[in-house]
């Protein structure tokens, strides 16, 4: 297409550019505003109201902070379960998926609705509640993960890549003898990778941000992942000293911890975010467009 | 060959395909098809320890106290108002801004721009919320700071009910807003640059341009997604609202989902809580069936 280079559309060009360069500041300043009082001293935030790049770096809001335990502690904790629950989620949403995108299995239509219905209408919070207790999960770590197994949205995207896999892939494979175990994990997933990669990621954030199933099945403070801690930090202030510790005698101002939490509860997505945005709108978009 | 035999061989030669399905559909049995049959205990009194079995059956009475519940009407008008303040406010702001990036010439800017804006999608509601919380607070938050140094009164905006509405909208759009322009710009990007020379020999100014062909391009996307979101229309988000929720606004904050876990986990009203929950989700299911109708009707390819 060739452009147009009137006087009209460069002022156009100029006006709309620099509209959606405030729209981003928008979206970032907040962050910026969150990380730099993060690192300011108690001084300084006392004494400059619009706080972006404070002028003398300190770490003591985070000296602090994990001086405390609970954070260092709720961060493992979220960190062990973003992996084992990424893992646990793709190893059964992958072989769901690719079962049900083979075509002659018996009743796959019925199945396969079986899933999609769950999207429409589910038992709710209380019934869900009272399996969970039933089936013995109540403060443990797996009450964070098992309910959350298989999300349908991305077990359908997944069915639907391996169905636009070529069907000669699993043929040759058959001729050499494998089964379909093999098939799967040697020959299907190796030419999955794209889409196992960007699903991996969307059930790691989901992983990684879990706040709902940790307040309804964990009681005990200490198992919380990190994102309790945070609301417990900054919404209701008053978890601050829970497990009653102090640090040095001046404690720096409660501002700059709640900024460094929200930065700890944050952080591992804003740093692997440039790598994996290419994979998250391409997903995004397969969602979309859907089975 | 006989279908009994034909059905053996198709076990026998996918036997390892059945294996693989097994356990997913274990689990959905498990958590979702089994709380559905939990639904059940909304038309009893349960006790934990007596199970569905041996509870007693009150027939439509959790229900009869719902809706005879003033907290219904609040909980109800409550939800109705988030849910139209969304489309107001938050469904044209995607369409808006997918028309200006798709006007941004350097594809580099672009990119930029849209990686920037992507990114709140991807934090918890958790960190939304508490970001808002360290900006708004009367105690050294930045927004009363600059409130203050303009010579105006700090607001309480954490704590009073009339702000709880534009707080929740402008964090939604925050957070969503630019991830939602992804499906908008697919639509545009399938539109004829041909229409695009056309329109410029009949002098046709960006402004048009973007009016009368880009917009009416993608009308069939909007419509859909405007349809589908009717679909949605009790699903406001437990965790935002919840995050949100606190006695001094309790009167404009309370939805659904967050008066099932009120009543429900920290009361006990495990019966009376189903019950709400129920309600929401048949009406749910209702609005989903209907949305779906209606894009069929419309003369797209429905979603479900």
């Amino acid at each position: 297409m060739i452009y147009d280079k009137s006087l009209g559309s460069r002022i156009f060009n100029l006006i709309n550019g620099t509209l959606l360069a405030i729209i981003a500041l928008l979206c970032l300043l907040p962050f910026v505003h969150v990380i730099g009082s993060s690192l300011a001293t108690n001084a300084e935030i006392a004494a400059r109201k619009f706080m972006l790049v404070p002028t003398e770096f300190t770490f003591d809001a985070y000296r602090y902070i994990f001086s405390t335990n609970n954070i260092t502690r709720s961060l493992l904790i979220s960190v062990v379960v973003t992996l084992g629950g990424t893992l646990w989620s793709m190893f059964f949403s992958v072989m769901t998926a690719y079962g049900l995108s083979r075509k002659d299995i018996l009743g796959r239509r019925f199945i396969l609705f079986l899933f999609v219905f769950t999207m429409l209408f589910n038992g709710g919070m209380i019934p869900t509640f009272i399996v969970v207790q039933k089936t013995g999960l109540m403060n443990t770590l797996w009450a964070l993960i098992i309910p959350g197994t298989i999300n349908v949205f991305n077990m359908i995207i997944l069915r639907t890549f391996f169905q636009n896999l070529p069907d000669g892939l699993e043929e040759s494979a058959k001729i050499d003898g494998a089964n379909d175990f093999g098939i799967l994990f040697r020959i299907v997933i190796p030419c999955s990778m794209p889409v196992i990669a960007t699903i991996s990621l969307f059930y790691a954030v989901t992983y990684w941000n879990t706040y709902m199933n940790a307040i309804l099945y964990l009681n005990d403070a200490s198992q919380w992942p990190v994102q309790v801690w945070l609301r417990q930090i900054v919404v209701l202030a008053s978890g601050l000293n829970y497990d009653g510790s102090i640090y040095n005698d001046t404690p720096p101002p409660a501002q700059s911890v709640k900024m460094a939490t929200i930065v700890v509860a944050s952080l591992p997505i804003i740093l692997v975010y440039p790598f994996l945005q290419k994979h998250f709108t391409k997903g995004a978009l397969l969602g979309s467009i859907k089975a | 060959m006989s279908g009994t035999a034909r059905m053996m061989r198709n076990l026998a030669r996918n036997k390892w395909i059945y294996l693989m399905i097994l356990p997913g559909l274990v689990y959905i049995i498990i958590y979702k098809y089994i709380p559905m049959y939990g639904l059940l205990i909304s038309f009893q009194n349960y006790k934990p320890y007596r199970g569905i079995s041996g509870s007693d059956w009150v027939g439509l009475a959790h229900f009869e106290r719902l809706f005879n519940s003033p907290d219904f009407w609040m909980i109800f008008s409550n939800t109705l108002i988030l849910f139209v303040l969304q489309l107001i406010f938050y469904f044209p702001v995607p369409i808006i801004l997918a028309l200006m990036l798709n006007e941004v010439r350097s594809v580099v800017y672009q990119r930029t721009i849209q990686s920037i804006i992507y990114l709140p999608h991807f934090m918890s509601w958790v960190v939304v919320v508490s970001i808002s919380y360290v900006m708004l607070t009367m105690d050294g938050g930045i927004i009363n700071g600059l409130i203050e140094s303009l010579g105006y009164e700090k607001m309480n905006f954490l704590l009073s009910p009339e702000w709880f509405r534009p707080m929740y909208i402008i964090q939604v759009i925050w957070r969503e807003a630019g991830w939602g322009t992804i499906v908008f710009l697919a639509a545009i990007a399938a539109v004829d640059p041909q229409l695009y020379e056309a329109a410029k020999m009949d002098g046709a100014n960006r402004l048009r341009q973007m009016w009368h062909i880009t917009l009416p391009a993608i009308r069939n996307v909007i419509v859909i997604l405007l349809i589908l979101k009717i679909g949605d229309i009790l699903e406001l988000g437990f965790e935002h609202v919840y995050l949100l929720l606190n006695a001094t606004n309790r009167e404009v904050a309370e939805i659904f989902d967050t008066y099932v876990y009120v009543t429900g986990i920290q009361q006990g009203q495990y019966s009376y809580s189903t019950a709400v929950g129920f309600f929401k989700g048949f009406v749910g299911l209702i609005m989903v069936i209907f949305a779906n109708w209606l894009a069929k009707k419309y003369g797209e390819e429905g979603i479900y």
